[in-house]
């Protein structure tokens, strides 16, 4: 089942409007987080779907508080859960589309194990990865992201433990779509967020989010302004990956390895970059790409993966489907006098 | 056998044992259908070992199962064995405690060489050292019967050695006085997809019967009567099945679609496989990649309408705690089965015992009321699982229905009721586009509505975190949080008001009110009755509401000059009320042992009471 036939339609053109809730935003200001509601908001009313037809799912921590602060069904679960009750809303009703937002430490840490068995059973949500390499809703804690040796108030001499790379994580977990974004492209994370949302199947998409307060400017390599064009690098299908402020520079395969090459230097042409392929099913060179890191590579950004495959929730609708039409079990009268039964008269 | 002396019994428990391998759970199952299907009431236990596949003919390997017959209403599978049957050496050394002094042992005596023997650790052979002659001991040679029967039948006669089983059950039904025709009729059907495999067994039982009768082994036959049981239809069925198939019946008249979501856990696996094979009502079965994933992806069928339900056992109770209190928190309902076992931690669990209770009433951060029902009987698993899923959609909260691994793998028979019978479900579902809809506006019962995503106008937030009365906005007002706490307890309590009255076995007052709850019923229910039958004053009050309490157990309790408390665990339930009702003393009696109680034990414990009055 395309999730365009499974998800009724709204009647009317929705606006941003229609989703914004009344409630007080409370994350601080300056926060990444304020970049993704308001990216959030732009996309639900492109979706076209019924607006009761949302429902937000969230754990605990800053990005958990999310769904209160759109207009949609919303249920703020404990933490690390948010994707396991996301997996009971969306197999009991697959026409509601079904968002989660949650951090790194939600789905990284506390709840890793049902973001990994979620993304490998290919539910048909779409999850929000705030990752801020930081616990800040407890106050500037470690969190499995974390950059190793980085100080914060559990690791004052620097952390001692290799973060994990979402992205591997998710491919490992045979996730069908992936998509990095950063907070301070506001544009890019709508047409990711878009994209992620038209999947199906589960979608993860990691928002690299600045923490002003306790891990302000973990991501300045990626996103500071001076350097921001030569460690980014901007995936999209079918195109050359090629960045730079002059667009000088290209992503090659050489040796087996993911290399920068200069083009028009040591010989190097457009016709040497690689050309990125999200579609494809293999996810060596996926993976590859996702490990990338400045300042040796840029970093990937935009879809790197997006393949189809089925969904959890629409082969649940077959088998449903499949054993009522054949089963002679109909309702539980039938049921109660299924098997060995007798008579007392 | 017409001249055979017939012995007319009010009812007969029969154990089946052997090794794993021996096939003793079919022919337990296929004689205790037999005696169903002739009339008599039943309770049957299957005895797994532990292990999946134990070392052949030891100990840790035999597998057995325990079937009680009877004229009159059998409560339980019964305490002591009246026939043992044993397959083989270790079977009988582990079950011979189990026996009656006058019990009847039919064994294989083939297999009672000196290997076997010593394998099971006899250092003399049980069947000629003079050990069993207190019993009515039967050696039969039935695995030589078995291979003079199988030769030129069947090439593999390592195969054809399996129907040595049958041969030993034709006998068992030669020493009942039970002709072949029903238990053929149950071969048959169970085996209707093999029709070689079912005459080759039809004829194995055939032979034992025959040599049973040929050679007048049996110079007596036990006849159990025709139970007097209501006018219906019946089955038999496990614990298990039964609560399986009392969540779907809610959910099918509740007009909810139903979502399981649950990890395997003994005792209470068989719970998610039955689910799992009902499809064809729209069941849905999320097999979860941890106790948690299971309850908490129910709390999410919840909130999206479907009459959610998580099934597990103690350990796992313990890892949906939070989750429970989630639950109570967004008023959701759910029904949360635990099928107690022996713990703490893992514990023995294949043992059952009822130390879940404490866990089930206070088991959670915060002041976290949650309605605790338990079932008493296999069979009434059913309407226990129903009305579990009931109060908790129509009251919007989560309940917990506890069993246990008695009643979980015990198998009753079951009067089937008519879904035209069952009680009507009407959860409060809130109307699309209702101008006075907010996510915590109550009923006069406290109950909020049930706003399901997808419903235009009812677009709202709940959560974990604590809300405004009536708006469900997030807030910390202090004496916002002592209304909503003193709501969430009142709510529950309320349901106090649709719960059935508590009724007493016996006379309503006297000396003596025997109080018990859950999976006890059988046991103590016989005990009672003996009791009274010996002339005392002693009642009977069995629990299946726990939290709430029924409104009149006050007035029961006022009536007699002694209580005591009997359960399988410390006193989990004689504390609880203790901090209910302290205007009562109790007495109590406890046994933690991983067994049920025995009837003569508890009487002791009540005659030790009277005598004290």
């Amino acid at each position: 089942m395309a999730i365009e036939n499974s998800i009724e339609k709204a009647k009317e053109e929705l606006v941003k409007q229609d989703f914004v809730s009344d409630q007080m935003v409370k994350w601080c200001p300056g926060c990444g987080a304020h970049a993704i509601l308001s990216s959030v908001a732009k996309v639900f009313p492109k979706m076209g779907y019924k607006k009761e037809n949302f429902c937000m799912v969230s754990g605990i921590g800053c990005s958990s508080r999310f769904p209160y602060y759109v207009n949609t069904y919303g249920f703020h679960g404990i933490h690390g859960r948010a994707n396991a009750i996301a997996s009971g809303v969306k197999v009991t009703n697959p026409g509601l589309s079904v968002w989660i937002a949650t951090g790194d430490g939600d789905s990284m840490a506390i709840g890793g194990n049902h973001f990994i068995h979620i993304v490998r059973r290919n539910i048909d949500v779409n999850i929000m990865l705030f990752n801020n390499q930081i616990y800040g809703l407890t106050k500037g804690q470690y969190s499995p992201t974390t950059p190793m040796g980085y100080k914060t108030k559990t690791s004052p001499q620097g952390t001692v433990e290799p973060p994990f790379n979402t992205a591997n994580l998710v491919m490992g977990s045979r996730g069908t779509f992936f998509a990095r974004v950063v907070d301070t492209r506001p544009s890019l994370m709508s047409e990711v967020m878009y994209e992620a949302a038209k999947h199906d199947g589960t979608s993860v998409v990691e928002i690299l989010q600045n923490c002003i307060i306790f891990a302000d400017k973990t991501h300045d390599s990626i996103t500071a302004k001076d350097i921001k064009d030569e460690h980014q690098l901007l995936l999209k299908h079918g195109e050359p990956m090629i960045f730079g402020k002059n667009m000088d520079k290209g992503i090659a395969l050489i040796n087996g390895f993911l290399e920068v090459i200069h083009l028009g230097k040591d010989g190097y042409t457009e016709k040497d970059v690689l050309v990125h392929d999200q579609y494809r099913y293999n996810p060596g060179l996926q993976r590859m790409l996702a490990r990338m890191y400045p300042p040796e590579r840029p970093i990937a950004l935009g879809v790197i993966r997006s393949v189809k495959s089925p969904t959890y929730d629409d082969m649940v609708e077959e088998q449903i489907a499949y054993a009522k039409e054949h089963e002679p079990i109909k309702c539980v009268d039938d049921l109660l006098q299924s098997g060995d039964t007798w008579e007392i008269k | 056998m017409t001249n055979k002396k017939v012995i007319e019994l009010e009812d007969a428990v029969v154990k089946f044992v052997g090794d794993s391998g021996d096939g003793m759970q079919l022919i337990g199952t296929l004689f205790s259908d037999t005696a169903a299907l002739r009339g008599n009431d039943l309770a049957t236990f299957p005895d797994y070992p532990a292990e999946i596949r134990a070392p052949h003919n030891t100990i840790p390997g035999v597998s057995g199962f325990q079937s009680h017959i009877g004229k009159r209403r059998v409560h339980t599978p019964g305490d002591k064995v009246h026939v043992l049957i044993a397959m083989n050496p270790a079977s009988l050394k582990a079950n011979l405690k189990w026996c009656r002094p006058d019990a009847t042992i039919i064994v294989d005596s083939d297999i009672f060489d000196e290997k076997g023997c010593t394998k099971a650790g006899y250092t003399t052979n049980p069947l000629t050292d003079g050990s069993l002659k207190a019993y009515k001991l039967y050696s039969l040679p039935i695995s030589t019967l078995t291979r003079e029967y199988i030769e030129g039948k069947i090439g593999d006669l390592k195969a054809g050695m399996r129907s040595k089983n049958m041969v030993m059950l034709g006998v068992v039904y030669n020493l009942f006085g039970i002709d072949l025709k029903v238990p053929e009729h149950l071969v048959d059907k169970k085996f209707a997809n093999k029709k070689t495999v079912a005459e080759l067994n039809k004829g194995a039982q055939k032979v034992g019967y025959d040599y049973a009768e040929n050679n007048n082994v049996f110079e007596e036959v036990l006849h159990v009567g025709p139970a007097e049981l209501e006018k219906g239809t019946y089955k038999n069925v496990t614990g298990n099945v039964a609560t399986a198939w009392g969540l779907l019946a809610a959910a099918e008249k509740s007009g909810r679609p139903f979502f399981l979501g649950s990890y395997p856990i003994t005792p209470a696996t068989e719970i998610l496989m039955e689910l799992a094979v009902h499809k064809s009502l729209g069941a849905k079965v999320f097999q979860a990649e941890d106790e948690i994933a299971g309850i908490c992806s129910a709390i999410g069928a919840s909130f999206t309408g479907a009459m959610a339900c998580t099934t597990t056992s103690g350990p796992g109770l313990s890892l949906k705690s939070e989750a429970i209190g989630l639950a109570v928190m967004t008023e959701l309902p759910l029904v949360i089965v635990n099928v107690q076992r022996a713990g703490p931690s893992t514990g023995m669990p294949t043992k059952s015992e009822q130390s879940d209770l404490y866990q089930a009433l206070y088991g959670r951060n915060g002041e976290c009321p949650v309605m605790v029902i338990a079932a008493s009987t296999p069979a009434n698993c059913f309407y226990y699982a129903y009305m579990a899923a009931k109060y908790s959609m129509e009251h919007m909260t989560p309940v917990i229905l506890l069993t246990d691994g008695y009643l979980g793998f015990g198998a009753q028979i079951f009067k089937i009721p008519k879904m035209a019978d069952m009680p009507e479900i009407n959860p409060p579902i809130a109307e699309p586009n209702d101008p006075d809809f907010k996510p915590y506006i109550r009923d006069k019962n406290l109950v909020r509505k049930w706003a399901i995503p997808g419903t235009e106008g009812l677009r709202h937030r709940v959560g974990g975190l604590e809300k405004m009365d009536v708006e469900g906005i997030v807030t910390t007002d202090p004496q916002n949080h002592q209304r909503m706490s003193e709501l969430r307890e009142e709510k529950v309590k309320k349901i106090g008001d649709f719960i059935p009255e508590q009724d007493v076995y016996g006379e309503d007052s006297g000396d003596l009110l025997v109080v018990s709850w859950g999976g006890t019923e059988g046991a103590i229910r016989s005990s009672v009755k003996r009791m009274i039958a010996d002339g005392h004053k002693v009642s009977h009050a069995h629990f299946n509401y726990i939290m709430p309490l029924p409104k009149n157990t006050t007035d029961i309790f006022s009536k007699f000059k002694r209580i005591v408390v009997c359960e399988l665990n410390m006193g989990q339930f004689v504390n609880y009320l203790r901090a209910s009702l302290p205007q009562f003393t109790y007495q109590q009696y406890n046994k933690i042992q991983g067994l049920p109680f025995l009837v003569a034990e508890l009487k002791e414990k009540y005659n030790q009471i009277l005598e004290e009055i």
